[in-house]
Order: structure tokens, then C-alpha cells, then sequence
């Protein structure tokens, strides 16, 4: 009982992890229809830039902001000054993401070195909690309710605002919007900051959990990847809920088929894509 | 005359650089190796207008296939080949039946995550594939008694096979089939209403662009008489998708040009800097904004933007001139 | 990063001014040409750094000169990949016409590159990997070793977890690939032979961050956990299996891999109480080493750790052989030979000698990790002097039995 008890846990925790760095590469997806493969460069970004935060003293939610806005800045500025140029070749948005993502990660690694940094959890959440009869890291829950909050706030953003609205519109009809006369190019910008920085702050939450390494970036972005289509493009529901099924599965599947793991995690995204192109909740067909 | 048939000589005349040192001559190996393999996909990305993101999947398969064949069963070096080659076409066709169900970016992801878990597959297979540790010891083989241990002696056969490979390809491009492959990149709807059942014909191309990788998946084997699951990454596809961009898709050099440059490039920026990986994604970056098309186009536009400086119309050289662009 | 084809299209780092093309390097004035292949970007940067640092100490402690003669170092990135690891040996030896090769850091990347190195005949002084056969049933005759092999780090672990500290019941989680499997099987050896047993085994990807799925699976049942990871994994695991509750619970018995000195800050006090096998320690009572530490200090900052003192220790090795030939690398099979009967009466890890396949003769250690003076360190417990490679079974004994892999030792007492 216990062992299903904690491993379910953990499956929850993992999914927190995956939510947060699923979300942004969602919206982005979603609304300007490029796979960022920079997003876990973005991440480890974040984790590195936060941890070099804690390091002078920042605090651990003012390294998390300074990992938001560093991550918003990279990818701002590469939203503006490269993908925007680039426009319609789809051929060329997927390549630049990428050489993005190798001078992010080599720049990490020239700047704090190869070794792995540790990011210390904030001293009130570091204790051990006693659940029905076993024993969980507070952090871990911390994040499964964080992940949670932010999926709230983000729902509630993009049904409820007014920018939420055109984010939906501009997902739904590219083309329609520019017709009635909003500025896409600069809610483009706008995105893909915002999604950024949710990467950063993510890797900076998962830091006290995975670490910052050389090479997060590679681990984790096929992993958002399998979330982002299986829950569907553009949906905050369907990042929800597929991270925390992926983080389950995964989970379960490591303890009881180690060797199939990994295979076995992308299963769920090749059916979406075959059978149904929408994912689970998702607006628009990938 | 095409311009295509000057790679074959250039290709074996490089041979004659055989005394500047073992050190050139595998690198020119190596090229060739990954031009091979970035020809492959460019018959998907360029002519088919299909980007992949798990082509080195194909590369493995054909490699691990080869591997454990001669070195945990006995087979010998030659005897691997059609094995090999068979069943990578067999993966190639169950992996275009999945992947062609997709369009565009939905293709893209199909095959990134048919190509992970092919990766996935070679780690934790550690019976089969030797996980994390590979597999080694792969002997090369000894066609008809030729030694094929020397640095030159094997780039001889990596230039024969690559040679091989352009002429099959020339011909291809020149053939029905190439042309509607052609057709369902640009006009796939109108394709189909004439008849032609898009769907097949990507498929073909799919399985093709598979076994040629797989063909070059076995001249690496064989390089480095070594595998181990880093050909089958993530890393791996994405560079040979770079090799083809930067050298420029639909243009039959371009493949071959686009591996030479990154390698090269690799190489030089290595002996300057540590930080060559980032240097990498500069030259990238370069590439997308400035020659998007990649590097052949670009150079050719930059090259008849020259010309058309010097020549006065009408005259032979810009009638030749026309025609080049009417390409 | 994303690189296989282009890591495997030769990529070089050549740090020292390269000598002008040249491309004889016989006489007797021209320096000595030494290649090193280690990592510098990916996982393992890190410890990568460290064993290029300890090797540059040395050398810069000596002048860049050995045994009269200056020296020339080129340095290789691997990016700790197989393939690239080889494709650099041949950088290094065809390009760079290096006379001889240090490293490379990881097992995989020795076997990658072992049926090369005899091809060319160069020889190699490891500086780090630890893989066992490389000099036990396929002992390479170019190859020496400048660290050990993997038993002998875990055999005085074993012996001391079963008589010392007499545990019974062990389970075992460790990276699922060959310094992992020879860990683990090293231990297991030792342990159940002095009357021990290993209940359960568990094994990790090597590419995994997040642990909590296997230290949710660690039986409750069992005296102590034995472990061994390297890089990040090994802060990640500790860290997390104190998350977990297990920290004085359950205690941990560890490959020196994971608290060594480069990861100890890192680790902090998570890291307290964990007992380990090691053929080397900062905190080690000598004049020697405690020389050797502080001016290791002083250069980097960092006390040095395995990785550090494999390179170090590589140059003293090379030093000797070229003190014993007059500096001449010219007749290979003469400084091999010299090299393959190097002493070293002194050095920071003990005095230490060759056996016959190429393997040293040293000082295996049991420490503890602790805080000291607000210091992290691995104080040594105990002391295994002149172990070799083959514990007390010999080599005949030894090598009668298959290599250690995930299936030798045998499992007998796993329990489900």
C-alpha cells in the first residue's frame, strides 16, 4: 500500500515538474505554431541563472524571478530579432531555435562551469513529511501545489482577460486577427517572453529536485514535448492533465518495466498524432 | 552536362591527397560518411518537402543490426549488409505507415518521437544492444581479399559507395518517380486529383531515404568499428537536418555541401575555442538569417548577381544565365 | 549539446601554441608530445576538468620539463562519448603525431579506443577509467594505469562492511553501465565471501535526474545501501535519498565517485556519515599529500579529488619512465617497457607499483565523510596497504572467473 502511496506521489511530483516546463512551450506551439526547441535550454537557463541568484543572496523567490526574466529576455529577443524575421520558413524558425539552444547551454556551461550546482529548496519547505505511513519530501508537494497554482492563474488569464481573449482568437484564426487589426507580431513577442520566462522559472523550481547539469537541456525537452502533443497544442487543461498522466506513467513504468521506460513514454504521443491530432483538449490539430 | 557528376571524380581525387597523413583521409571518410546520410534526408526534406526529426534511427538500426550480427552471432562483415539493410527497410516502412498519417509539424514530431524511442530501444536493450556500453570489436570486412584497415583503403570504399549513391540519386532525380515526388511536395492535392496516390509516393520516398541511411549507418560501423546509442539521439538527427539546411534542401549538392561545412567548421572552430558548440550555433544562425535557403542557393544567387553586373543582355552569357535560374 | 556526427568529426583542442606542423618529433631536443583525452563539455565536464588540472599541476610544479626534456600537451575533448573518444585518439595520434596518450576518463571511452591503441602502438597511461578487463583477461600491452581498477576501490569497502561494520543484508543502486556493474559486482564479491549477502539490486539510467522512483523501491529491510553514481547523479541521489527520510535510517555505503572532493561542496551535509572505498583521499596524513593539497588548493581553489590526482599522478608515472629511458620515447618498446616498471617510492595516494599487467599496486582506503574545521572531507578509517587488483584471490583464481558485469557475481540471495 505504501509503495503505490509513494510512488503515486512521486508520479504527481514529476508531473508538477513537467506542467511547469510544458506551459510555455504550449502557448508558443499553440499560437505562433513553432516547436521552440530551445525550450529546455530555456530551462536550464533558468535553473542556472536562479541558482547563481540564490548564490548572492537573493532568496529563493527572487532567484526564481531572476530566472524568469532572464529566461523572458533570451527568449524575447530571440522571438523578435530572429524568428520574427523568418516568418514563414518553417524550415528555418526550427533551425534557429536550435542554434539557439546550443549557444544557450554552451554559454551555461562556460559561465558556472562543468560541474552539477546544487539549488537548495527554501529552508521552510527542506523537511521530510510523515503520510500515511511514508515519508515525502516536503519540496516535492510544494511543487505539485505550485504547478497547480500557476495552471489556475494561467486559466484564468487566458479565459478571463481581455489578452487572454486575443492570445484564444490568435490561436484559433492567425489570420482573422490581423484582420481586425491587433498587433499579432507584438502579442508574439509577448508569448513567447511569457512562455520563456515559464521555462526559466520552472528549471529554477525543479532545481532543488534535478539539479543544474550540463545536458538538463537535452533530458528534458523531449519530455515536454510528449506532454505539450498528447494534452494538445495551446491548452492549459490538456497541459495539466497530461503531465501529471505522463508523470504517473512514467513513474510506474520505471519501477516495473525499467527497460521499456523511456519507449513506452512516447507511445501515447505517437497515437495522438496518428489517431487524433488534437491531443486531448487541444484547440488546433497539430 | 550536370553539375552533380563533378562530385564523383572530386570525390576519388581526393584519394590523391593520400600522403597528407592517415588524419585527412579519415576525415574525408567521415564526410563522405555524413554526406550520405544527409543526401538521404534530403530526399524526404528537399524533394518531398518531409523534415524528419528521427532519421538517425534508420543510421542505428542499420548499425546495431550490423554489430550484433558480426559480433555476438558470427556473421561475417559482408554477409551483415543485406541483413541490415532489409531490416532497416522494414523499420523505415512501419515508421512512414505512423509518420505519413501527419502533415508538417505533426510529421516532425512523429518521427522526433518514433526516432527517441528507437534511441530508448538501443539504451535499455542491454542484452541486444550492450546499453550504455555499445558494442565493439566490429571487424571490417574483406571484400574479395582487399584489406580494408588502411585509412585509404576504406576511404576508397566509403568514395566508391558515395559515388554509387550520386549516380542512383542523378538518375533518380532525373526519373517519373522523382518528378512525382516532386509533385506531391508542391502540389499535393492537385497530384491526387490526378490520379497519383500521394500518400504511396511518399512512402517509397520514405523507405528509400530510410535504406540510404541505413547504408550509410553501415559505412560508420565499419569507420569506427564501434556503436553505441548516441548515433540513434536526438543530437544526431538534428545535425544531419543542419547539414542539410545549411548546405540548402532540393538542391541535389547541397546535402554533400552542408556536411562538409559543418564538419569543417567543427573542426576549425574547435582548434580556436572551447566553446565550439556555441560557435556552431552561431554559424547556424548565420546560415538561417542571411542564406536561409542555404548555402548552394545562396551562393549561386550571390554568384549570378555577380555576373549579371558584368553582362550586358543579350548576350550568350545571359541567356546562359536564364536558363541557370529557370533551374 | 547536440553533436554526434560533428563530435565525431574530429574536434580538437590543441591549448599549448602548436609546434608549427611539424611533423617528426624524434631528436632528442625537440619536446615530447603528449596527448590528453578527456572531457570538457556534457555531463562530465567537470571531473574532465579536474584530470587536465591535476595533469597541468604537475607539469607546471615540473616546469613543463620532465627528466630534462621539455614537454608538449594537447588536449582533447571526448565530450565523453565512445565514438568521439576514438575519432580523438586519432586526432591526437595521426594529427598531432603524439608519442604518448593520458586518459580517457571513462570506461567506455578505454574500451572504445582499446584495440586502437594496439593498432598504433602508443602508449597510454590511464588517468582515470578504472574498467576492470583492460588490464585482467584483455590486458592491453600499451595501457598502464595510473589509478586502479574498480575492485580495488570496492573490495576494501566490502571487506569492511562485512567484518567491521558487520552488516548482513545490503541493497545495491547504481548506474546502470560498466563502472556501475563492476561497482556493484566488486562489492557483492567481497561482501558475500566474508559472510554477507546483497538482497536487491537496483539499477539506474545513466541519463536519470530525478531518483525518487528508485529509492522508493529500497527494501526496509536491509542494513545499509551501497551506491554508486557519478557527476550529478551523485549529489542528486544523496540529496534526494535524505529527502526521503532514509539519511540515518539506512546507511549509505558509497564508490568514491560519489563523494568526491570536486562534488563534496555540493553535497554538503547531506553528505555526512557516508562510508567509501577510495584508492585516493584529500584528508590522507602524509607530508606528501598534505604538500600536494595545499598547492592543488592554491592553484584552483578546490581540493583535489580522484580525477585531479589521476592526472597527477599520470605525470609522475610518465616522469618516471622518462627519468629511467633518459627522456628518449624514440624506441617505443623501450619506454613502455620503462613505463610499465615504474616505482614510485612517494606519492599523494601512497607508494605504488606495477603488477604485471599494467595495473598499480597501492594503498586501497576506507573513509568516512565528514565536516572538519568547516571543511568537507573523506577522513580515512582504514587502510589496505599494498592491495592489488585481484584482492587476496590472486590472479590465477582471479581471472579463472568471467569479467564483473551485471551477471558475475552471481545473485543468490535476492530477494522479491
Amino acid at each position: 500500500m505504501s509503495f503505490w502511496l509513494l510512488q503515486t506521489l512521486n508520479g504527481l511530483a514529476f508531473g508538477g515538474l513537467l506542467f511547469l516546463l510544458s506551459a510555455g512551450f504550449s502557448l508558443i506551439f499553440g499560437l505562433m505554431r513553432i516547436p521552440n526547441l530551445a525550450h529546455g535550454a530555456l530551462f536550464m537557463l533558468g535553473a542556472y541563472v536562479g541558482a547563481a541568484a540564490l548564490q548572492v543572496g537573493a532568496g529563493f523567490w527572487g532567484g526564481a524571478l531572476a530566472a524568469g526574466l532572464a529566461a523572458a529576455l533570451v527568449g524575447g529577443v530571440m522571438e523578435r530579432y530572429l524568428l520574427r524575421r523568418l516568418g514563414a520558413n518553417e524550415n528555418a524558425q526550427v533551425l534557429a531555435t536550435i542554434g539557439v539552444s546550443f549557444i544557450v547551454a554552451d554559454a551555461m556551461v562556460a559561465i558556472w562551469g562543468g560541474d552539477p550546482r546544487t539549488i537548495p529548496a527554501p529552508d521552510y519547505l527542506r523537511a521530510t513529511v510523515e503520510l500515511a505511513g511514508v515519508s515525502f519530501p516536503l519540496y516535492r508537494l510544494a511543487v505539485v501545489a505550485i504547478a497547480c497554482l500557476v495552471a489556475a492563474l494561467l486559466w484564468l488569464a487566458i479565459d478571463r482577460t481581455r489578452i487572454g481573449a486575443v492570445l484564444r482568437a490568435g490561436v484559433d484564426d492567425p489570420q482573422m486577427v490581423r484582420g481586425v487589426g491587433i498587433p499579432i507580431l507584438r502579442l508574439f513577442t509577448l508569448v513567447f517572453s511569457f512562455g520563456a520566462a515559464l521555462a526559466g522559472v520552472g528549471g529554477l523550481l525543479a532545481g532543488p529536485i534535478l539539479s543544474a547539469y550540463p545536458g538538463l537541456d537535452i533530458d528534458m525537452l523531449p519530455l515536454a514535448l510528449i506532454v505539450v502533443i498528447f494534452g494538445g497544442i495551446g491548452s492549459i487543461l490538456g497541459a495539466v492533465v497530461a503531465s501529471f498522466f505522463i508523470g504517473i506513467v512514467y513513474t510506474f513504468t520505471r519501477v516495473l518495466v525499467p527497460d521499456l521506460s523511456y519507449v513506452l513514454l512516447f507511445v501515447p504521443m505517437v497515437i495522438v498524432l496518428v489517431v487524433r491530432p488534437r491531443g486531448l483538449f487541444g484547440r488546433v490539430a497539430v | 552536362m550536370n553539375r552533380w557528376l563533378i562530385l564523383i571524380p572530386s570525390a576519388l581525387a581526393l584519394l590523391a591527397i593520400a600522403h597528407l597523413g592517415d588524419f585527412y583521409i579519415n576525415f574525408a571518410s567521415r564526410i563522405l560518411i555524413a554526406a550520405i546520410f544527409a543526401l538521404s534526408l534530403n530526399l524526404l526534406v528537399g524533394y518531398a518537402g518531409l523534415m524528419s526529426l528521427g532519421h538517425s534511427a534508420f543510421f542505428g538500426v542499420a548499425g546495431y543490426c550490423m554489430a550484433w550480427l558480426i559480433v555476438t552471432r558470427g556473421w561475417s562483415p559482408v554477409a551483415a549488409i543485406p541483413a541490415a539493410l532489409l531490416l532497416t527497410g522494414i523499420a523505415a516502412g512501419l515508421f512512414g505507415l505512423l509518420a505519413l498519417r501527419a502533415k508538417g509539424i505533426g510529421f516532425l514530431m512523429i518521427t522526433l518521437a518514433l526516432g527517441q524511442m528507437a534511441w530508448g530501444l538501443a539504451m535499455r536493450w542491454v542484452s541486444v544492444t550492450g546499453g550504455d556500453n555499445g558494442i565493439r570489436g566490429i571487424a571490417r570486412p574483406t571484400p574479395f581479399g582487399v584489406d580494408l584497415t588502411t585509412a585509404t583503403a576504406f576511404y576508397a570504399l566509403v568514395a566508391t559507395v558515395f559515388s554509387l549513391v550520386c549516380l542512383v540519386l542523378y538518375w533518380f532525380t532525373r526519373s517519373p518517380f522523382g518528378a512525382s515526388l516532386r509533385g506531391t511536395r508542391d502540389q499535393p492535392r492537385r497530384m491526387s486529383a490526378l490520379g497519383f496516390d500521394v500518400t504511396l509516393i511518399r512512402w517509397s520516398a520514405f523507405v528509400a531515404a530510410g535504406c540510404m541511411a541505413g547504408l550509410a549507418g553501415v559505412l560508420d560501423v565499419y569507420f569506427n568499428r564501434f556503436i553505441d546509442p548516441s548515433v540513434l539521439s536526438l543530437q544526431s538527427s538534428a545535425e544531419g537536418l543542419l547539414m542539410v539546411i545549411v548546405g540548402g534542401v532540393d538542391v541535389l549538392l547541397g546535402p554533400v555541401v552542408g556536411a562538409a561545412a559543418v564538419l569543417i567548421f567543427a573542426q576549425v572552430a574547435s582548434d580556436y575555442t572551447e566553446h565550439w558548440t556555441a560557435a556552431l550555433g552561431i554559424l547556424f544562425l548565420v546560415i538561417v538569417v542571411l542564406m536561409p535557403d542555404g548555402l548552394v542557393p545562396g551562393v549561386r544567387r550571390l554568384w549570378t548577381k555577380l555576373c549579371t553586373l558584368q553582362t550586358a543582355p543579350g548576350t550568350l552569357a545571359n541567356q546562359l544565365l536564364k536558363r541557370g535560374k529557370a533551374r | 549539446m547536440f553533436f554526434s556526427f560533428v563530435k565525431r568529426a574530429a574536434v580538437n583542442t590543441a591549448i599549448v601554441a602548436f609546434a608549427a606542423g611539424s611533423v617528426s618529433a624524434g631528436a632528442q631536443t625537440d619536446p615530447i608530445r603528449i596527448g590528453l583525452l578527456t572531457i570538457k563539455t556534457g555531463p562530465f565536464a567537470g571531473p574532465g576538468q579536474q584530470m587536465e588540472n591535476g595533469l597541468r599541476h604537475l607539469l607546471k610544479e615540473r616546469n613543463y620539463t620532465l627528466a630534462g626534456r621539455k614537454v608538449e600537451l594537447f588536449v582533447a575533448d571526448t565530450a565523453g562519448q565512445p565514438a568521439m573518444a576514438r575519432t580523438k585518439t586519432q586526432d591526437l595520434v595521426e594529427r598531432d603525431k603524439v608519442q604518448v596518450l593520458v586518459g580517457p576518463l571513462t570506461s567506455t571511452e578505454a574500451l572504445a579506443i582499446d584495440d586502437y591503441v594496439r593498432d598504433v602502438k602508443v602508449p597510454l597511461i590511464s588517468s582515470s577509467n578504472l574498467a576492470e578487463d583492460m588490464t585482467q583477461r584483455h590486458p592491453n600491452p600499451w595501457m598502464v594505469r595510473a589509478t586502479g581498477s574498480t575492485g580495488q576501490v570496492v573490495h576494501p569497502l566490502g571487506m569492511y562492511a562485512a567484518t567491521t561494520l558487520h552488516y548482513k543484508r545490503i541493497a545495491t543502486v547504481a548506474s546502470d553501465f560498466a563502472f556501475g556493474q563492476e561497482a556493484v559486482a566488486g562489492f557483492q564479491r567481497v561482501f558475500e565471501d566474508n559472510g554477507g549477502q546483497v538482497v536487491q539490486k537496483l539499477w539506474v539510467p545513466t541519463a536519470a535526474a530525478d531518483f525518487s522512483a528508485y529509492i522508493a523501491q529500497i527494501r526496509k529491510d536491509v542494513d545499509a545501501v551501497f551506491i554508486s553514481f557519478s557527476g550529478a547523479s551523485s549529489v542528486a541521489f544523496v540529496r534526494q535519498y535524505n529527502e526521503y527520510g532514509l539519511k540515518g535510517k539506512v546507511p549509505l555505503l558509497a564508490m568514491h565517485s560519489v563523494v568526491d572532493e570536486g562534488l563534496l561542496g555540493g553535497i554538503g551535509d547531506d553528505g555526512i556519515g557516508i562510508i567509501s572505498g577510495g584508492i585516493y583521499s584529500a584528508a590522507i596524513d602524509t607530508p606528501t599529500n598534505k604538500n600536494y593539497v595545499a598547492s592543488y588548493r592554491k592553484e584552483f581553489g578546490v581540493d583535489p579529488g580522484f580525477y585531479a590526482t589521476g592526472g597527477y599522478v599520470a605525470g609522475l608515472f610518465l616522469e618516471g619512465a622518462l627519468k629511467s629511458t633518459n627522456a628518449s620515447v624514440d624506441d617505443k618498446e623501450a619506454f613502455l617497457k620503462a613505463l610499465r616498471s615504474t616505482k614510485l617510492a612517494d606519492s599523494p595516494r601512497g607508494p605504488l607499483t606495477l603488477d604485471a599487467y599494467g595495473n598499480p599496486v597501492c594503498n586501497g582506503y576506507v573513509r568516512k565523510t565528514e565536516r572538519k574545521d568547516g571543511h568537507m572531507q573523506n577522513t580515512v578509517v582504514k587502510v589496505f596497504p599494498d592491495e592489488s587488483q585481484f584482492w587476496t584471490y590472486g590472479p590465477k583464481q582471479f581471472l579463472a572467473n568471467p569479467v564483473y558485469s551485471r551477471d558475475f557475481p552471481p545473485s543468490r540471495y535476492l530477494e522479491n
